[in-house]
């Protein structure tokens, strides 16, 4: 290291003193020695009185791929703002691993941070096209002067050709994204998704007005990412969360019914109800 | 060839530019070299005129850059020109030394009218020429930098940012009114005498005047071009479509609108700063709220979120202004609102966007 290296590093005019920032842990110091990525203890969420989570406790286990059910408006897309930093809750804690404390840092920072979320209502960004949507989303500094100064290198580039080819979206790159279709457009977004390389996704709906064939596809493409990713599906379509669930829990009226396998949860007898009783 | 590339990803720009560097040469000649007798010369008033227009092109450039492409409607950008123009205006101030009315050698006539004894603490250093220009970049930039770190935080959008850029204005207006702020009330700053020891009235300070406009426009539509072009470019219209997005892929939102907008507040100061030697006063009807939403206005007609679309704008409506204020006094402003209405109705891309069938161009 040079002599003048850490008075270059103190002036660089996007650097932000640590002592006004939250500290951000990344990905690989995370502890996730006790088995659990995430942690949400006790987490209520009221909208004018009416409880959208009512103390939902839930674990989800590093590389697990985890599917949430359960009826309308039973909180599930809540919870995913609660976990991304959009919504705060009323009471209740949220951890990323064991020391992050995730209610205390900006949606930016939750995202960079590597908690990468698909929305239910697919969200792209329309007047750019396919390959600028995930050059935007891949992990980078994301400060401003650097992005100003930014230029793919032949490794990102690599990447995102492979991505383009994951979601097989390689012949549409040059497309806006505004004219792709309604599951060409989920698909780009679970691309961005990707390319930010998180250690945990969040996908709300990702099959919803998609093919049978299509879906097929995202059932493959989300299983072959756990692992190596913590994968939090959250989905309606009980055919394709049969397809990939290890595990199931089931969310009623913001908090947590039952939770297993598939098999159980469907034979679970206050599952049925909620679900017959509608 | 750099240029080539240029002129292929940005036509509009290219022809801009193209045109900019022809003014810069036919306009000096035919004021300087043709004589007068001939009708093909061209009078200073003209040559003042068209320098007038390239600083209204280039405040149209910096509202378009944060307006067009970043979707935050500033109703207030005439501030930040007028400040740039009071930071020139002061050092032209300080340049007429004992020549004044008075004669006081450090007073401005104001100053003295008012029974002041000594220069107020913040009018020191303005007679030093780098010290107003630092200034001229420096204040707009504060003032952009303290309104926006407060607004954008609180995640003020929308109507909602245009009605406070708004009220910004208008209490600026209100403040240079008084004279105990020291800019000389309601009369502003005028009777300049000398810019860098050249005489202000002199044919040839008036040409090299219009040069520095044309140069100013011409190297901030390149840096706005650069800007755009870059991942920053892309990251700015990312949030102008879905600012929330943008946030939950990593960008910090704030601090991509603050830059933008203490960016955009600067050009306008530098604007404000080539203005007032040319048109030879300031006076805080600049900071009216009328003249920031005019401004919205030329960029709307030229074309928003196109860069050449503002100038265009600005260089057309503020022609027709002259003309019809010339001819139709009492017209004017009806013609202004129909134009807007018009244009919002019938070309919502501007009058760029009757020719530039395509939104973006592919990748190469
Ligand atoms: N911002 C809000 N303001 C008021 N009520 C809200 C808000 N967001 C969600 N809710 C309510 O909270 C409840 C839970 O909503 P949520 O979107 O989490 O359900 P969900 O499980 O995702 O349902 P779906 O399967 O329809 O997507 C709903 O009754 C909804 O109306
Ligand atoms: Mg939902």
């Amino acid at each position: 290291m040079k002599p003048l290296d850490p008075l270059r590093k103190a002036l660089r005019r996007d650097r932000v003193f640590d002592f006004m920032m939250p500290q951000v842990v990344f990905s690989p110091d995370l502890d996730v020695s006790h088995g659990p990525i995430l942690y949400l203890e006790d987490v209520t969420v009221s909208f004018d009185g009416f409880k959208a989570l009512n103390n939902l406790s839930l674990y989800i286990d590093d590389g697990e791929l985890r599917c949430i059910i359960g009826p309308n408006g039973a909180g599930k897309t809540t919870m995913m703002d609660v976990i991304t930093g959009k919504t705060r809750p009323d009471s209740g804690s949220v951890f990323f691993g064991q020391k992050i404390d995730l209610l205390r840092l900006s949606e930016t920072d939750i995202a960079q941070g590597g908690i990468g979320r698909k929305f239910q209502r697919p969200t792209v960004f329309e007047s750019h096209t396919v390959y600028e949507n995930l050059e935007l989303s891949l992990a980078a500094d994301k400060g401003v002067w650097p992005t100003l100064f930014a230029s793919l290198n032949q490794a990102q580039k690599d990447r995102i050709d492979e991505i383009l080819e994951v979601i097989a979206l390689t012949e549409q790159r040059h497309h806006l994204a505004g004219t792709l279709s309604h599951g060409q457009k989920q698909w780009l977004e679970i691309g961005m998704l990707l390319a930010q390389s998180p250690r945990v996704l969040l996908v709300d709906e990702p099959v919803a007005g998609m093919t049978a064939q299509e879906t097929e596809r995202t059932a493959e493409l989300l299983t072959s990412l756990a692992g190596k990713h913590s994968v939090v599906v959250v989905e309606h379509d009980m055919e394709f969360v049969r397809s990939i669930a290890r595990k199931v829990t089931v969310l009623h009226e913001g908090s947590v019914l039952a939770e297993g396998s598939m098999d159980e949860v469907q034979n679970d007898p206050r599952v049925i109800e909620v679900y017959l009783g509608e | 060839m750099l240029l080539g590339r240029f002129y292929h990803s940005d036509r509009g720009g290219a022809i801009l530019l193209a045109g900019l560097f022809l003014l810069a040469i036919v306009v000096p000649v035919l004021n300087l070299v043709v004589p007068e007798s001939s009708p093909f010369h061209l009078s200073t008033y003209t040559v003042t005129l068209i320098g007038k227009y390239l600083c209204y092109a280039l405040l149209a450039l910096a509202l378009d850059l944060i307006w067009g492409y970043c979707g935050i409607l500033s109703l207030g950008h005439g501030a930040f020109f007028a400040l740039g123009g009071y930071a020139m205006g002061m050092y032209l101030m300080r340049q007429i030394g004992d020549r004044g009315v008075y004669g006081n050698p450090e007073l401005p006539d104001f100053m003295v009218f008012l029974n002041w004894q000594e220069l107020p603490w913040y009018w020191l250093g303005f007679d030093m020429f780098w010290f107003a220009m630092l200034m001229v970049v420096l204040v707009p930039g504060l003032l952009a930098f303290v309104f926006g770190w407060f607004s954008f935080r609180s995640r003020v959008t929308g109507v909602y940012l245009a009605i406070i850029t708004q009220a910004l204005t208008f209490a600026l207006m209100l403040a240079f009114f008084r004279n105990e702020m020291g800019f000389g009330g309601n009369n502003g700053m005028t009777d300049f005498k000398d810019i860098l020891g050249f005489d202000l009235q002199a044919d040839s300070t008036r040409v090299a005047l219009f040069l520095a406009s044309v140069v100013a426009l011409a190297v901030s539509y390149v840096a706005c071009r650069f800007i755009i072009n870059s991942k920053l470019g892309r990251v700015i219209v990312a949030i102008r479509d879905a600012e929330s997005r943008t946030r939950f892929v990593g960008y910090q939102v704030e601090r991509f609108k603050l830059w933008l907008f203490v960016f955009s507040a600067v050009l306008a100061g530098i604007a404000g700063a080539l203005y007032v030697p040319q048109v030879g006063i300031i006076n805080p009807s600049e900071f009216a709220p009328l003249n920031s939403i005019e401004l919205v206005i030329w960029v709307a007609v030229g074309g928003r979120g196109m860069l050449y679309g503002a100038v265009l704008g600005a260089l057309l409506v503020n022609y027709a202004k002259t003309y019809f204020t010339a001819a139709f006094p009492d017209l004017w402003l009806f013609a202004l609102g129909a134009l807007f209405v018009l244009v919002t109705i019938f070309l919502p891309k501007g009058l760029v966007g009757l020719w530039k069938k395509r939104g973006k161009e592919p990748e190469p």
